[in-house]
């Protein structure tokens, strides 16, 4: 199981700033090990943000995301104990969910 | 039940062209759940990516913005921001046009969301990099940067 995704939500007027931090190799399926074998591709295929339960964004990823992904989304009317909840799945199937209160 | 084998697959076969012909006009649903595009994420260039999603060749706009470094170092973090000014944006999209394979990420928005996203991405190479809006009547706008790369993130 991977590591948490780390989130902060932030209210800046009447919306917040949502920053994650996901856990993840992101293998770009490009690289080669010692014994000039690739690396097969092992990374993050899609993202779902959730405010109080309620799908706000969902994105998909190709392996040119780096390492340990950052993404930052503003979401509109969301205000300070809302809940904001992160998913992710990966290529191998495996997936986390996180979740952060907007302060 | 050998002609209700045949028949299923029949049935397979067809409704996988269904799929096929709704992904190549545009009419696939894009909120008809966060299916994977592998075809879009494997297209070799900019052109080839679009296509695969559906969406027509963009016009440049200034409702779009991209912000990003004039010249990156590491070629395996190398942050972006996109957003775009324009109504009723569904999509955005973010592509670098030299990487292996060009299509990076593609954000699906919901109205509470607003269309300015920043991630970082990995880039083989000095490349442009596209930011796309996708709007909800069809249309495609981009706005591109040059990003030279000191040390490529892909070896």
């Amino acid at each position: 199981m991977a590591d948490p995704t780390r989130i902060r939500a932030q209210v800046a007027g009447d919306k917040a700033t949502v920053r994650t931090l996901m856990s993840h190799e992101m293998e770009s399926g490009q690289r080669k090990d010692a014994a000039g074998k690739v690396v097969p591709a092992w990374h993050i295929q899609e993202v779902e943000a959730k405010l109080n339960g309620k799908t706000v964004l969902t994105a998909e990823w190709g392996s040119a995301v780096s390492k340990n992904p950052f993404l930052q989304f503003n979401v509109k009317g969301a205000k300070v104990g809302d809940k904001i909840s992160v998913t992710w799945k990966d290529n191998r199937g495996d997936t986390r969910t996180d979740e952060a209160t907007v302060t | 039940m050998k002609t209700s084998i045949q028949n299923r697959r029949e049935t397979l076969k067809q409704s996988a062209l269904v799929v096929g012909l709704l992904a190549a006009t545009g009419l696939f649903p894009h909120h008809a759940h966060a299916a994977f595009n592998k075809a879009a994420f494997e297209a070799k260039n900019v052109a080839d990516a679009l296509k695969a999603l559906g969406v027509g060749m963009p016009i440049e706009s200034k409702g779009v913005a991209i912000t990003a470094p004039d010249i990156a170092e590491n070629g395996a973090v190398v942050q972006l921001g996109v957003s775009a000014t324009l109504a009723n944006v569904k999509q955005m999209l973010i592509l670098v046009e030299k990487n292996p394979t060009s299509l990076v990420a593609v954000f699906n928005l919901t109205d509470s969301v607003e269309a300015n996203f920043m991630t970082r991405t990995k880039m083989g190479q000095s490349s442009d990099v596209y930011a796309v809006a996708v709007t909800g009547d069809g249309k495609t706008f981009y706005a591109k940067k040059e990003v030279k790369v000191t040390l490529g993130g892909c070896g």
